[in-house]
């Protein structure tokens, strides 16, 4: 076996941390490794944290974190924020929330940037979630970028996506009918200390009563003050509950292959992409095809046809 | 191969300044950096469980206090129990020039005083990190 692999098995945090680093990078180590590692995935639940910007979720991750460590789980965090499209840098500042968990062994941590993808999650998160699964964590907890239209590809990736609203705004109703409204398995109205929670809650409570009013389970709508520690057992608890439901119903193997599909997809897209665009025989043709394209003596369909032509062969 | 330099950004001690910081921050970022930033108040142990796990290949440490000399050292000498050697570990806030060469000696490679202009921190910076 690979030897970053075997550390990774063994929970050996450097390794972890350089693995990840291989996959987000492309580099050609990290490939060999991970096909290593597959075989010991599978047993960690995976819940993605989305929802309104600034509405408390890197707070909250860090306290059902801490729910799951007093019974003895396991704990991978994954927090992305968004890549600049300009710099290509990032600011990774989720960590600042979640510093009380920084001394525990039970708990690893990892910032990404989204580095070009769209949908709200980084390219190489399907990898390093195999590696924290792999690392034994029992729980991984995926913090999306804050939602503003289209961040809803965490439903590729978690067995229970949580959606954070807040009080007050009208957003909130917005941002539900923009496409989490389907998303969501547990609502969460984090900031309950702030007026207007009731309002709120029933807002989301009658979209819910029609959106689920066919369905065998109904998304449950909770109260959360993530700062003061409020609502957050009974939260928890609400996961697991998921959980067993998604384990009777057959729902969670349809779940998880789609989310080996969508593996796959972005594999093959993230290879394909290399061989066209970075592999330099190509990257030359490449360059002569957009050259004629300019000056129409090609159409872009018809230099498609070329470039998929050799690969498709 | 798509390698990006990743740094974080730590405040140890006690002093509750984090401008400069967030500064310093912002202009890696637009320097194409990742930067990831744990906010104020960081233990050594603390700052390098974390640079373990985000892999980072820098460690930048900012202070206002005065307490530099323990605080940073704290930082270079729990890296160095801990056999890691390939992240670099700068410092920055008010430091006297005459303590400069001792922090160099602890393995604070690169030291940055007030008015340091951001673009020198980032070209030292990308020209110590190993491709
Ligand atoms: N009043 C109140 N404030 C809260 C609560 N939970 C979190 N906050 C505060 O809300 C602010 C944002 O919290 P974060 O946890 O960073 O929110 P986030 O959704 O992760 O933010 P982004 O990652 O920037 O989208 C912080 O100042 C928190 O202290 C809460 O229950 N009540
Ligand atoms: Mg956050």
């Amino acid at each position: 076996m690979n030897e970053i692999a075997a550390n990774v098995l063994k929970e050996d945090p450097r390794a972890i941390a350089r693995l990840i680093t291989f996959t987000e990078n492309g580099d050609f180590e990290a490939s060999n490794a991970m096909k290593d590692i597959h075989r010991f995935t599978g047993n960690a639940h995976v819940i993605g944290v989305t929802g309104v910007m600034g509405g408390g979720k890197s707070t909250l991750i860090c306290e059902i974190a801490r729910e799951f460590r007093k019974k003895g789980k396991k704990v991978g965090i994954i927090a992305i924020d968004p890549t600049s499209p300009f710099s290509g840098g990032a600011l990774l500042g989720d960590r600042v929330r979640m510093m009380e968990l920084a001394m525990d062994k039970g708990v690893f941590i990892r910032s990404m940037g989204t580095r070009g993808m769209l949908g709200g999650l980084a390219s190489a998160v399907y990898d390093v979630v195999e590696i924290l699964d792999a690392s034994g964590k029992d729980i991984i907890l995926i913090e999306t970028v804050g939602v503003g239209q289209a961040e809803v590809d965490i439903i590729k990736i978690a067995d229970t996506t949580l959606v954070v609203l807040v009080p007050g705004l009208g957003d909130s109703v917005q941002t539900i009918k923009a496409g989490l409204m389907e998303i969501a398995d547990i609502f969460i109205i984090n900031k309950a200390d702030r007026p207007g929670v009731n309002q709120t809650v029933a807002e989301v409570e009658s979209l819910v009563d029609i959106e689920c009013s066919n369905e065998d389970r109904r998304t449950p709508v909770l109260k959360t003050i993530a700062k003061e520690v409020n609502g957050i057992k009974e939260l928890v608890q609400e996961i697991e509950t998921h959980k067993k439901y998604l384990k009777n119903c057959k729902k969670f193997d349809i779940k998880r292959k789609k989310r080996y599909e969508a593996e796959l997809v972005e594999i093959i897209r993230k290879r394909l992409m290399n061989f066209i665009f970075d592999e330099s025989k190509f990257k030359d043709k490449v360059e002569l095809l957009i050259d004629q394209i300019y000056k129409k003596e090609i159409d872009p369909y018809s230099a498609a046809d070329k470039i998929l032509g050799k690969i498709l062969k | 191969m798509n390698k990006k330099i990743r740094i974080l950004i730590a405040k140890p001690g006690l002093d509750g300044h984090d401008r400069g910081a967030k500064i310093v921050a912002r202009s890696l970022r637009n320097a194409g950096m990742e930067v990831i930033y744990t906010g104020l108040h960081q233990t050594a142990e603390m700052i390098v469980e974390t640079a373990i796990q985000e892999d980072v290949d820098v460690i930048g440490l900012s202070l206002l206090s005065g307490a530099h000399m323990t605080l940073f050292t704290d930082v270079t000498k729990l890296l160095k129990k801990k056999k890691i050697e390939d992240i670099i570990v700068l410092g920055g806030g008010i430091i006297p020039e005459q303590d400069i060469p001792k922090l160099k000696k602890e393995g604070i490679s690169g030291v940055f005083g007030p008015g340091t202009r951001t673009e020198e921190i980032v070209e030292f910076i990308n020209k110590n990190v190993k491709k």
